[in-house]
């Protein structure tokens, strides 16, 4: 016995079979349907226009690099249907062609955008993925504070300008473990950095702590195993710190925060001072490497950060005892990140490695906060039987 | 001494005891794991049949902290030793419950992995013990370099809370945060004068007994170890007591629920579920009592 007939074909294979395909066929298509169109673990993209050529860019390792839509017989509707596995992000574009003219916007059809220092992207939530909720605003965790503060720097030769979090409660009596995060500006804009600590402190997923958000000059530079950065951060922003708030002042009470360069610029702050940090969380890390040869690939920017990596492979050091490394599978950074790993075993460092469906992106970064931070600096819930 | 313990009070079921432990007159009452929260006590004492005489004992701790200083330095000093003995403790016991966790996963002869089990079980069961034995080495010496009866303001505070402890026909512990409850019952001494029934739920019924074990394995940063904290009053022996237990433990994994009954046994792993009521008498927990059995099981307490 058999219950009632589910239909298993995509939408847009039902609506390919109607005759006669009429725009307010279309209209009514568009208006029932959330695009991109998630059916089970099949995305499908759509646009609606007239060109010669449409195409879906990305940047997804795996898939390839441009995703041509094919145009529905006879009507100015274009589509793709696209694997995307469970829980995947998947950040993209729509590229058009108009004889010699080529055009790349967000999908119009799709309100979903993922914002990054570079502009903004679409973004399709596959199955299984959802916004998580400490990164939205709650109006029941009490909101902690931002103090803006400026810290001359000799190794850097100019003023520096660092955003302080203070957690709700911080009291001058507190002693406070110290975060220090790389592109401060962007964690706070981009990761929901501020909402994120509230909320994780408010749960009790994580230390009261107070997070320092620090922000690069000349980014390439400075964050690609810069001595005169290590030396800021440890010689001179850090003694300030300390002097200035409630801190724990001891390594294990100190973490260095960063992705991408940033990450560079944390593993190599901390490889310069050793003693200095107690933990490390890397998100995406830069850590680009060569086994042979001098070809990596990144160009002349990246030509100080591999001959850091590659001397750190030859020779892993023990820089803190605690180091988070999440990474997304679908950059290209996904191998040299899981290589890493063993790296950092190998120095004799505790290890938590987290890879999720997901790219390059803040908001990556950002859904990763809640198991780093949470390892690096637990909160108080074991303590607590309500 | 009658304690009876309850499980959490989110759906409060604290009405409907009082009545039954015929009880009449003034009632203490103890929030302090609740710490700034502490004065917030009106939900809980419209449970009670009178409005409680709160102990106000985190106000008081605060107070001690604010007018003596050089105490407050001696404590903050103890409380980083502390820490720095839990860490040792945390990486002793992280090797020690790895060697359990494998050898209970090997195969091979039955008889020989039951023995080297109970071996790897006996050496977390000694670092269990060294850490109790190092946290009562290390207050004891705190409290004799600074005897709290001769700090006047702990004196003076003590005395206060004596007092409403001698008229009160009960004691009401609430849940919260174990480590401040534990902190605080300590250092104003209420065991001593404690003399009436105690009732108490989730971080309160923790801080009744002689182990406190912290446990979450439904953490953020995944499971951690059940970790023993020290000691609460010591009224209950021999009972470890797990809140909210199916909401904190992975009570579906028998291996590891199985390794925590025999790694704190003779001592009973004890759930305080929500509606749970257990009534303690000398010591005895009721028959009924749900419990951890060295199997990893949930089982009752049969009557003795």
């Amino acid at each position: 016995m058999s219950g009632p007939a589910v239909s298993r074909r995509l939408a847009i294979n039902r609506l390919r079979e109607r005759r006669p395909l009429e725009p307010a066929v279309i209209d009514r298509f568009l208006a029932r349907h959330d695009v991109p169109i998630v059916e089970g673990g099949r995305c499908t993209f759509l646009y609606r226009g007239q060109a010669d050529e449409v195409h879906l860019v990305h940047r997804t390792l795996g898939l390839p690099e441009r995703i041509a839509l094919r145009r529905l017989h006879g009507a100015d509707l274009w589509y793709a249907v696209v694997e995307l596995p469970e829980g995947s992000r998947f950040e993209y574009q729509i590229e058009t062609r108009h004889g010699e003219h080529y055009q790349r916007f967000n999908d119009p059809l799709n309100s979903r955008l993922a914002h990054s220092p570079v502009g903004a992207s679409s973004v399709c939530y596959a199955r299984g993925y959802e916004v998580p909720d400490w990164t939205q605003p709650n109006p029941e965790s009490r909101p902690g504070t931002l103090v803006d503060l400026t810290v001359p720097s000799r190794a850097l030769r100019r003023d520096t300008g660092v955003q302080v979090y203070l957690p709700a409660r911080f009291r001058r009596s507190g002693s406070y473990p110290l975060l220090i995060a790389h592109d401060g500006s962007d964690y706070l804009h981009y990761a929901a950095a501020k909402t994120v600590l509230d909320n994780l402190i408010h749960r009790l997923d994580i230390a009261e702590m107070v997070v320092a958000f620090v922000s690069p000059g000349d980014r390439l530079v400075e964050y690609a195993d810069f001595a005169a950065h290590a030396r800021y951060l440890t010689a001179e922003l850090v003694p300030r710190l300390e002097a200035d708030f409630p801190l724990l002042g001891n390594p294990n009470g100190r973490c260095l925060m960063g992705a991408s360069f940033g990450a560079v610029a944390a593993l190599s702050t901390a490889y310069r001072y050793p003693e200095s940090y107690g933990s490390l969380l890397m998100q995406s890390g830069s850590f680009v490497f060569t086994d042979i040869g001098n070809d990596h690939g990144g160009g002349p920017v990246f030509d100080p950060v591999v001959k850091f990596v590659n001397r750190y492979r030859a020779a892993p050091r023990h820089v803190a005892e605690r180091v988070f490394v999440s990474c997304g599978v679908y950059e290209p950074l996904i191998i040299p990140n899981r290589s890493m790993v063993r790296t950092f075993e190998d120095a004799g460092m505790a290890v938590r490695y987290l890879e999720a469906r997901d790219g390059h992106s803040w908001e990556n970064w950002r859904d990763r906060l809640r198991e780093g931070l949470s390892w690096i600096f637990p909160g108080p819930q074991k303590f607590y039987y309500e | 001494m009658n304690i009876v313990l309850l499980g959490p009070q989110r759906t409060p079921t604290l009405r409907g005891v009082v009545p039954t432990m015929g009880l009449a007159g003034p009632v203490a009452t103890i929030t302090a794991g609740w710490q700034e929260r502490e004065p917030d006590d009106s939900e809980l004492d419209q449970q009670l049949p009178s409005p409680g005489i709160n102990l106000a004992l985190y106000a008081r701790w605060q107070d001690v902290l604010d007018r003596d200083p050089e105490f407050a330095a001696a404590e903050r000093r103890l409380r980083r030793l502390l820490d720095q003995l839990q860490d040792f403790y945390l990486v002793r016991l992280d090797h020690a419950l790895r060697a359990v966790h494998d050898v209970a996963r090997r195969g091979g002869s039955t008889q020989l992995r039951d023995d080297a089990l109970t071996e790897a079980i006996a050496a977390v069961r000694d670092i269990d013990a060294w850490q109790l034995r190092r946290i009562s080495d290390i207050q004891a010496d705190y409290y004799a370099a600074w005897p709290p009866h001769e700090r006047p303001v702990i004196a003076e505070h003590r005395a206060a809370v004596g007092r409403v402890l001698q008229e009160a026909n009960a004691l009401v512990i609430a849940g919260g945060h174990v480590g401040v409850l534990a902190a605080t019952l300590h250092l104003f001494n209420v065991a001593a004068e404690l003399s009436s029934p105690v009732i108490a739920w989730s971080a309160g019924a923790m801080s009744l007994t002689d182990r406190i074990l912290l446990f979450h394995d439904r953490a953020p940063q995944g499971p951690g170890h059940p970790e023993l904290y020290g000691t609460g009053l010591s009224l209950l022996r021999g009972v470890v007591a797990l809140p909210n237990a199916s909401r904190r433990l992975l009570l579906g994994d028998p291996i590891r629920m199985g390794l925590l009954a025999r790694r704190l046994a003779p001592a009973r792993c004890v759930l305080l579920e929500a509606g749970t009521r257990l009534d303690v008498d000398e010591g005895r927990l009721p028959p009924g009592t749900r419990v951890l059995a060295d199997t990893g099981r949930v089982t009752q307490l049969e009557a003795a």
